[in-house]
């Protein structure tokens, strides 16, 4: 028999030990599982919680020292038959309908502007922004100043260019107090939709537009044909937000008329707060609001659907 | 078809002189190239034909005809961009139309252009999918392809095969050649690239920092080029650049330093004859040195140590050491040549330039 050597196993140089938190988050699920909790502890508790919380009030009677009693679907037959409901909804769409027009052409028409090359344009780009930066309360309360009926800045400017021989009730008068609303409601928003869309429009490459150029395309047909499909993505993201947003708009029109003149303003989200928390009917409140909810997944939806098509175009 | 003359063209940014009194002129049916490295100019001057950029002095004509003030699409051209510039939310054959749209050709005429163009490109078969599914070449046709369309009198080409891999821009530059060719409309080319501009022009302009260096048939820039730029520039691998003393003596004159010593060809020594006693710059490329044989004579050669040798299969690239300088021969695949042997090569008197140390303007 031949004697085999035996060699010695090669001794390895450990590194150094690493301690049960990196060996813990060196797996990737419970990495990740880390990360989304602090999310998750926050959406739990100022999302999912008050919604269950406003599910739960909506099918009793509670108002404020109350503790009611399962009612069933009492409160959404009663909001169903309720006049002033129906006037919300209608000013809700309204409202949404209107200010998301103005504030897409407004908002585009800015994002173009901006998009040229000029002096300043950096000092241009922050300064646009203003109006979405403030605290819509404190913006809102200084255009109430404008619009005051004795106050008011824009009735003094309008008087002295001899447009107007009398003053005019911009928050008393029903048709005027929601267009003004509305002006508010353009006024905020408009920086975000022009700031967005020129983050859009400089992902398009100059190169198409000069491509177009040659092609014999003129201004117009440049936007309708190279700048308007390959912004459209991105429009309809904005487009998207900005109308959950402004459907559920509270505090602007809070601050501003209140719901008033004669519930002319009234939208959702006031006729809900007045309801709930200023009559004390807590269930009726919540009723209202959960009524905003299939409006808006079908407004989602619809909007997902275009956002998809969109893309794969 | 048409020519275009660029005269006294001036173009000024803020800071940066980008173009500098060019003067052209492009005959019908040419194809030049405008060739040189980074910020020389060129595309800012294919620019200002194409009307994208404006002229701070001077003029372009098409025909005669004065286009400075000109937009774009009336100036009968069409361009073709690096990176391509296809639409991409238009399908191939939309792409190509879209030039033809904008001019309200009827749709009859829109579709048989197309489908002339798509035939000679080869690309009938992707007029219905978008430019993302398309390959890198395939888009670089269809960008080729709403170019010819159009029918134009000038075709402008930016740089258009840089974004190719090696083998597909050598494709791609044969089949540009053939399609020039074939239509025969006048071209103005930009490109980096010198093999690009050698194989493509007609006639090439090498331009450095705005101006324009020297403009020839590419043989004439290989063979004569007016500065030691052009001559660096043109031919791969770059001509070798040493510095010599010219000395008179016994009638003759000489090129020496401290690794070499090369009598000066008689055609060149009338030329020289004032700079003797001078330092001035010897140019040879590396196919006009060859590993010297018996019959070569002594005043014809050097020493030189070799350091690298670089067998590329067709030839061999020798590195060698000449006294204090380096260049390199490019010799026979089959010469026996080892790396730290020295040998002795000879120069093609013929083929020897001189360079101006100061202007370096060939002398």
């Amino acid at each position: 028999m031949t004697t085999i050597e035996a060699v010695a196993p090669r001794q390895y140089v450990r590194g150094p030990r690493r301690g049960p938190i990196t060996r813990l988050l060196e797996d990737e699920r419970k990495l990740a599982l880390c990360l989304m909790l602090p999310t998750i502890v926050l959406l739990g508790l100022f999302i999912a919680y008050p919604f269950v919380k406003g599910i739960e009030l909506s099918v009793t009677n509670t108002s404020v020292g109350v503790p009611g009693k399962f009612v069933g679907i009492e409160n959404f037959k009663k909001i169903w038959t309720d006049d002033i409901f129906h006037i919300a909804v209608w000013n809700t769409c309204l409202y949404t309908f209107v200010t998301t027009v103005f504030k897409l052409v407004l908002g585009l028409w800015l994002a173009l502007l901006l998009n040229r090359h000029f002096k300043g344009k950096a000092f241009m780009r922050a300064f646009i922004l203003l109006p979405f930066i403030i605290p819509t309360v404190l913006s809102t309360f200084a255009w109430k100043w404008m619009f005051d009926p004795t106050f008011s800045v824009l009735n003094w400017m309008l008087f002295h260019l001899g447009i107007i021989h009398s003053r005019i009730n911009w928050l008393g008068d029903p048709g005027l107090a929601m267009i003004s609303v509305i002006i508010v409601n353009v006024w905020r928003g408009v920086p975000f939709y022009a700031i967005s869309l020129l983050a859009g429009l400089q992902t398009i490459s100059p190169e198409l537009h000069e491509a177009a150029a040659i092609d014999g395309a003129r201004a117009w047909a440049r936007f309708r044909h190279v700048t308007w499909p390959l912004l459209l993505p991105v429009t309809l993201v904005i487009v998207l937000f900005s109308v959950i947003q402004t459907f559920a708009d509270f505090q602007l029109v809070y601050v501003l008329t209140g719901g008033g003149p004669a519930n002319a303003t009234q939208l959702f989200a006031t006729y809900a707060y007045q309801l709930g928390i200023g009559t004390g009917l807590l269930s009726q409140g919540a009723a209202i609001s959960l009524a905003i909810f299939p409006i808006l997944l079908l407004v989602v939806i619809v909007q997902l659907v275009y956002i998809r098509r969109a893309e794969t175009l | 078809m048409a020519r275009v003359a660029m005269r006294s063209l001036n173009k000024k940014y803020d800071e940066v002189h980008a173009v500098i009194d060019v003067n052209l002129d492009i005959r019908d049916q040419e194809f030049v190239v405008l060739v040189g490295p980074s910020g020389c100019g060129k595309t800012t001057t294919l620019r200002m034909v194409a009307g994208l950029e404006s002229i701070t002095s001077g003029h372009i004509s098409i025909d005669d005809k004065i286009v400075n003030e000109l937009p774009p699409m009336d100036r009968d051209i069409a361009m073709v961009f690096q990176n391509y510039a296809l639409y991409p939310h238009m399908t191939v054959y939309d792409n190509m139309a879209f030039g033809l749209k904008m001019r309200k050709f009827d749709r009859a005429e829109i579709g048989k252009r197309v489908q002339e163009a798509a035939d000679i490109l080869g690309i009938g078969q992707l007029l219905r999918r978008k430019p993302r599914q398309l390959s890198g070449g395939q888009r670089q046709r269809v960008a080729l392809g709403r170019a010819i369309v159009r029918h134009p009198q000038v075709f402008l080409f930016d740089e258009p095969l840089s974004n190719l891999d090696a083998k597909l821009r050598v494709q791609m530059r044969v089949e540009l050649k053939k399609l020039h060719e074939r239509l025969g409309t006048t071209a103005i080319y930009v490109t980096h690239d010198q093999v690009e501009a050698m194989t493509l022009g007609d006639r090439v302009v090498v331009r450095k920092d705005g101006r324009v260096q020297q403009v020839g048939d590419p043989m004439e820039l290989y063979n004569q080029p007016a500065n030691r730029f052009v001559a660096g520039f043109i031919g791969s691998p770059a001509m070798n650049f040493v510095g010599v003393r010219l000395a008179a003596e016994n009638g003759s004159l000489w090129a020496e330093n401290p690794g070499m010593r090369i009598q000066v060809p008689a055609p060149l020594k009338e030329r020289l004859g004032p700079y003797a006693g001078r330092e001035a710059t010897l140019g040879v490329r590396p196919e006009d040195l060859r590993i010297a044989g018996a019959g070569d004579p002594g005043e014809l050669t050097f020493p030189a140590a070799v350091e690298v040798v670089e067998r590329l299969g067709s030839e061999i690239l020798l590195d060698v050491a000449v006294g204090e300088t380096t260049m390199v021969a490019s010799v026979e695949p089959t010469a026996p040549a080892k790396v730290h042997e020295t040998l002795r090569l000879a120069v093609n008197p013929d083929r020897v330039h001189f360079f101006d140390n100061e202007t370096e303007a060939a002398i």
